[in-house]
């Protein structure tokens, strides 16, 4: 197969894509027959909590790409420039998936059904001491705005961000006093994003998406540990892509050298995701105070128990070992396997976490889940082709282009 | 150990020390080491050294130091002194993670140093001899062995058609002693 220069999709790519994106609406309209319509608060809780789960995780995983875009920009980094197209394109999905996430949230927000965010409800938070101590964070006003903020920001930093990289795609930048001005600003770009993003992912946004469903219950490590979550599942996103793409005959100079690049980040974060889910265990277990292990009580030894261990096995476990030796981590077969297992093991992570509060006393059925998560990944897939296509895979005049292409481990 | 002769030359470029090694190998010669100051990148591959088993080592000295850790805790605070810790059970196991893991942390680093150490021939008191000292300095030292079939005037002439400088003959310890460098002495200041 000869290599190109420009993405095309290939034959069955958009076709997969819709077959996924078709079976994703099916759940849905499953999940609304079964549970949505009906006249149960914590029936609908059920349908608003999967697509709630869904959203907000491939919501920040394909942000998390953009993360990386900018903080590689940040350390001057040069090895990702080979492939740095993938990861700009999976970022484009922001602006979209980010209004699909708002919308559900802010519905859920503003919705008659406070089973999900129980601090909606402003007549129970009057009599609920722990509650109306935290009225000045959880508020509907200061939800919506934060929200709304974050999704136009991060869309519009990444949006400026690749357009920095196509702008010098036809001129070339003559001199070195140009080439420095460009990093310069690259870096100043990325540097409003990463302030942007810390201030977001890393601090407030889980607290206020995921953690307020355990409105009673907090957690400082939280975000971090979401952080770590969704950026180990991106990074298994952006290599995800590269294989693909590889296979098809594209990205012509990025190598097993890059894709052991990606491989040392899938397995770094792995451990550091650890680091982060047990600082946060050990502390609540061993105070052992009932206001902190309401939390871990349905995750650890109750009805969630299978799903929690399970889910610690896959993010810990598997690769830790798998992704140990250097002859793993340059293997296009094993690096697909455990980027899946990553995205798959992340994503029940973020199922454990909304689950449990909604639905405390009976596991609901992953079936219809795992098919909304379909859904979203074909989204996904054909948004970020479709960005692809618009720009040449090599942003050929870039300063540090050289590096990556000699890039040696 | 064993005195040896060599046929010893100085590199000054990267560009001119990679083809040069990929010509000595081809040309039969039999290649002992080349000396850097610096780590270079696939060098090691063009010589044909095959990968370090320090990672291996590292991996085992890591699993000895977890099991060591759980399984000392494991039987002080349940056979041998098992005391009530705020009414948690006594294997207590998320309690032993931080010891666990910096248990693991140790025994793989010192481990790996030292194994390093040992695969380096480096010790205190321990000397080996220098092909060339500018080696540690700014120049790459290239040592060929010479065996009963070399012809040595015809290798000096190919290693400086190569591309090196300073092309001598010597003859070298390939093993370590303990003691000084006295023989060394005399021959820096001649």
């Amino acid at each position: 197969m000869s290599i190109r220069s420009t993405f095309t999709a290939p034959k069955n790519y958009n076709t997969i894509a819709w077959t996924f994106m078709a079976i994703g609406l099916l759940s849905i309209i499953g999940l609304w027959v079964t549970s949505g319509s009906s006249t149960d608060p914590k029936e609908q809780a059920r349908f608003w909590a999967s697509l709630l789960q869904n959203s907000v995780f491939f919501l920040l995983i394909v942000n998390a790409s953009m993360f990386f875009v900018c903080i590689t920009t940040l350390a001057w980094g040069g090895w990702q420039m080979s492939f740095r197209r993938v990861p700009e394109a999976i970022s484009a999905v922001v602006p979209v998936m980010g209004v699909i996430a708002a919308a559900i949230l802010l519905s859920i927000v503003f919705g008659d059904n406070h089973t999900i965010y129980h601090w909606t409800d402003v007549e129970h938070v009057k009599h609920d001491e722990i509650l109306s101590h935290k009225k000045g964070f959880l508020n509907k006003t200061f939800f919506s705005v934060v929200t709304i903020l974050t999704v136009v920001l991060w869309s519009l930093l990444g949006w400026k961000m690749r357009q920095l990289s196509r702008s010098i795609d036809d001129e070339p930048l003559a001199t070195m006093e140009e080439r420095k001005k460009y990093i310069f600003k690259n870096t100043v770009w990325a540097a409003l994003y990463i302030v942007v993003f810390s201030l977001t992912v890393m601090s407030s946004l889980p607290w206020l998406w995921l953690m307020s469903i355990d409105a009673h219950w907090y957690s400082t490590m939280y975000s971090w540990y979401t952080f770590a979550s969704t950026f180990v599942s991106g990074m298994a996103l952006i290599a995800l892509f590269v294989v693909i793409l590889k296979n098809n005959g594209y990205l012509e100079y990025t190598n097993n050298e890059h894709l052991h690049d990606l491989g040392k980040f899938m397995f770094a974060f792995s451990v550091f995701w650890t680091y982060l889910w047990f600082s946060q265990f050990m502390l609540i277990w061993y105070a052992n105070i009932p206001e902190e292990t309401v939390y871990f009580q349905p995750r650890a030894h109750g009805i969630y128990k299978g799903i929690f261990w399970f889910m610690f096995i896959i993010n810990f476990i598997a690769p830790l070992l798998i992704l140990m030796t250097r002859s793993a981590k340059r293997n296009y077969g094993t690096i697909t396997f455990m980027a899946l297992l990553i995205i798959f093991g992340h994503w029940l992570d973020f199922y454990q976490m909304v689950f449990p509060a909604v639905s405390p006393n009976k596991v609901p059925n992953i079936i219809y889940d795992l098919g909304v998560a379909l859904g979203f990944v074909g989204l996904i897939m054909y948004m970020t082709g479709r960005a692809l296509a618009k720009a040449p895979l090599l942003a050929r005049n870039h300063p540090f282009v050289k590096e990556s292409l000699i890039h040696h481990t | 150990m064993a005195k040896k002769k060599f046929i010893v030359g100085n590199f000054t470029d990267e560009a001119v020390l990679f083809p040069a090694v990929k010509k000595v190998r081809r040309a039969g010669y039999k290649l002992h080491d080349v000396f850097t100051p610096f780590p270079i990148h696939g060098l090691d591959k063009e010589m044909g050294l095959r990968d370090t088993s320090l990672h291996t080592a590292g991996f085992i000295y890591g699993i000895t130091g977890t099991s060591t850790a759980v399984g000392f805790i494991t039987w002080a605070l349940t056979i041998d002194w098992a005391i009530n810790f705020g009414g948690k059970p006594y294997f207590a196991l998320p309690a032993w993670i931080p010891v666990t893991f910096e248990l693991t942390v140790l025994f793989a680093a010192v481990g790996m140093v030292l194994t390093f150490c040992w695969l380096c021939q480096l010790a205190p008191f321990v000397k080996k001899d220098h092909f060339n000292p500018r080696s540690t300095d700014d120049t790459f030292v290239m040592a060929i062995e010479c065996t009963s079939s070399t012809n040595e005037a015809e290798a000096i002439q190919f290693l400086q058609a190569a591309g090196a400088t300073d092309v001598k003959v010597e003859t070298k310890e390939t093993g370590w002693w303990l003691g000084s460098y006295a023989n060394d002495k005399m021959r820096f200041e001649k």
